[in-house]
């Protein structure tokens, strides 16, 4: 069996004007990639601060590595790497010098040059760091989290605002440090993100946990494999739809209809075949393999870019 | 292939990080360094001991004018000027001049006896024009000229811009450095490592001290060059005096920043601060203007204290003993703004 590093029952922070996270339970175990899911709001900053010990809980018990942040504060800081969400190091600091300085924090850790060709940034060694671009930023903001050799890695919102190739040198670094056997929390509101890095996720809205589950388990969670996406003119109703074949559930967007099928070969033809007898006209049509975003789309009918 | 170092102490770098980022912020530099420097050489030459200057006075034309006027011009005194009976009068009305002769044969001294200059000059005018018609003087005295150091405008002065120095680098560089960090969500990401925040904040007192000698070595060392302004005291005391002050303004400097969340906030707290000690604490004119019933306020002020220290040890040549009141005022400032800047210090 392995053994829980991070675990948090029932955790509530409530401020005036919301409940920013409203009785959430989590279970990480170690050596795996567990992320939260969710939109912009849903409490995944609030949950993973608290767990990070930078913001107190209302309620609620959190035990990382079987330590509480009231006890034992200095050893879990120790122990625990984090990289919060919209860092900005000092600008005419250099690279190095930035490392070094994280490193002396630390008892134990690696040699920062060593860090520094781990991550790809021994070019920029000496570098200051107003000079870096956004994804070298947001690696040495990882190597800096990563200097205490920790045991838990916690990332906040690691891959905003990153262009497409930042994005997978950063997911690269993300895996270096699983397979040395480190375990990973990350939130992201990007469910790519989520399916490519974690083992289990936890989907959040409003400040509680909505499903659980590797990624997998999670899209079957739909029973629907396939998801479909028309506009029609006029629309159809979701008495037309519910009897096309293998039809699992429909959510409408504006005009559009979002529908989930067992079978494509299916499916389709008896949709168009269901707008030919209302006698509408079909404007467009596309299909894709149901994905983490659409089990969002069909937990709360919202999608998680936009929520 | 990079060297490779040992790990160095967590307050060690931390100081380092603080000395590069402030070394290279070119505008700090300017205002740290720079700028006292240009102040010194501004007010000195502005206020700088002028050699005596000649008294103007007026002679009407007449007969005897030529030949007093040649009188008159030899006296290093003096500076002489034939004037129309009507414009005589009227420069000496004015002011313009200090004494006016008139009378053809025997003269006659026109002059307001309340203006000191006037009753100098009707000396100095008479003693010229009697030596010039032949009269003997019983005794020609020799004479010795003082100008006392340390009791010139400039050796008021230097103190009390080191004093305002120490000051203002003290509180603005940490006050800029500690928000801006906060500003940038830096302090929160320090308070997730096992860093100790006695060594952040030691580190801020550090990096202070350090540039403090360099900053008081630059100004005392060229006012001693132009300005001949020395330090007569003990060096001891001055080096503790100028130690403790800065301590306590970084501390005054925690205090200030240890809650400011934006630049606006840290610049209108530093105003209000400091504002009150340019004016009261002696810096550029002494406080001994003030009301008594004040005075006591002023010297518990930090800028009026080390102000006050530095002028005794550089002006009067005194110890550390007689500066013991002032060293202390300052000691309390820096335990009391520490110790409550600290305890209410916003990391997040």
């Amino acid at each position: 069996m392995t053994e829980s590093v991070i675990v948090c029952r029932d955790l509530r922070k409530h401020y005036p004007d919301v409940k920013a996270v409203d009785g959430l339970d989590l279970e990480v175990l170690r050596g795996e990639c567990f992320g939260l899911l969710g939109p912009n709001g849903a409490g995944k900053t609030t949950t993973i601060e608290i767990l990070e010990g930078l913001n107190t809980p209302d309620g609620g018990e959190v035990r990382i590595l079987g330590m509480t942040w009231e006890a034992d504060e200095r050893e879990l800081r120790e122990r625990i790497g984090v990289s919060l969400q919209e860092t900005q190091l000092a600008e005419k600091i250099t690279v190095v010098e930035t490392l070094r300085l994280f490193r002396s924090f630390y008892r134990n850790g690696p040699d920062p040059d060593d860090l520094l060709r781990r991550l790809s940034l021994d070019e920029k060694r000496n570098a200051r760091v107003g000079k870096l671009s956004g994804g070298q930023k947001q690696r040495l903001a990882v190597a800096c989290a990563l200097v205490g050799e920790p045991d838990i890695l916690f990332l906040d919102e690691p891959t905003t605002g990153l262009d497409p190739q930042s994005r997978l040198q950063l997911w690269d670094v993300v895996q270096d440090y699983r397979q040395r056997g480190g375990t990973v929390l990350l939130t992201t509101h990007y469910m790519e993100e989520a399916e490519r890095l974690c083992d289990r996720i936890a989907i959040v809205d409003h400040g509680q946990r909505i499903a659980l589950g590797t990624p997998q388990e999670l899209i079957a969670r739909l029973d629907a494999p396939h998801i479909i996406e028309f506009v029609s003119t006029p629309a159809l109703g979701e008495a037309e739809l519910a009897s096309i074949g293998g039809f699992h559930g429909a959510a409408k967007r504006g005009d559009r209809w979002q529908l989930r099928v067992d079978n494509l070969a299916i499916a389709v033809p008896e949709l168009l075949a269901a707008i030919e007898t209302r006698g509408a006209r079909l404007d467009t049509l596309s299909t894709h393999a149901a994905t983490l975003e659409d089990l969002f789309v069909a937990l709360t009918g919202r999608e998680l870019r936009d929520a | 292939m990079p060297e490779k170092r040992p790990t160095r102490h967590a307050l060690i770098e931390l100081t380092i990080i603080r000395l590069k980022e402030f070394g290279r912020e070119p505008d700090a530099v300017f205002w740290v360094f720079v700028f006292p420097l240009l102040l010194t050489v501004a007010l000195g030459f502005a206020f700088r001991e002028k050699a005596p200057e000649r008294i103007p006075v007026g002679l009407i034309d007449g007969p005897a004018a030529q030949q007093r006027l040649a009188v008159l011009k030899k006296s290093p005194a003096l500076q002489p000027r034939i004037y129309s009976a009507e414009a005589g009068r009227e420069e000496l009305r004015r002011g313009k001049i200090s004494l006016l002769v008139e009378g053809d044969v025997t003269p006659v001294y026109r002059l307001d006896p309340t203006r000191p200059d006037s009753r100098t000059a009707r000396v100095e005018v008479d003693d010229a024009l009697q030596g010039g018609l032949g009269r003997r003087d019983v005794f020609q005295a020799k004479e010795e000229h003082v100008t006392e150091q340390g009791s010139r405008y400039i050796d008021f002065l230097v103190p009390g811009l080191l004093g305002m120095n120490i000051m203002g680098t003290g509180m603005w560089s940490i006050g800029f450095s500690v928000v801006n960090a906060r500003l940038r969500k830096l302090l929160k990401r320090m308070l997730a490592t096992p860093m100790r925040k006695s060594h952040f904040l030691a580190a801020n007192f550090l990096q202070r001290l350090i540039f403090l000698v360099v900053e008081v070595a630059v100004v005392t060392i060229f006012a001693w060059l132009v300005f001949d302004v020395a330090v007569r005291g003990s060096m001891t005391a001055f080096i503790a005096t100028c130690l403790i002050g800065g301590a306590s303004f970084a501390g005054l400097g925690i205090l200030i920043a240890s809650r400011a969340k934006t630049l606006e906030a840290i610049s209108g707290l530093m105003n209000v601060v400091m504002m009150p000690m340019w004016i009261c604490s002696g810096v550029f004119f002494s406080y001994e203007r003030f009301p008594d019933a004040v005075k006591p306020f002023i010297r518990a002020l930090p800028l009026t204290a080390l102000n006050d220290a530095l002028r005794a040890v550089m002006n009067d040549g005194y110890g550390l003993v007689q500066i013991a009141p002032q060293l202390a005022i300052l000691t309390a400032w820096m335990i009391l703004t520490s110790f409550v800047g600290l305890k209410i210090f916003r990391w997040q």
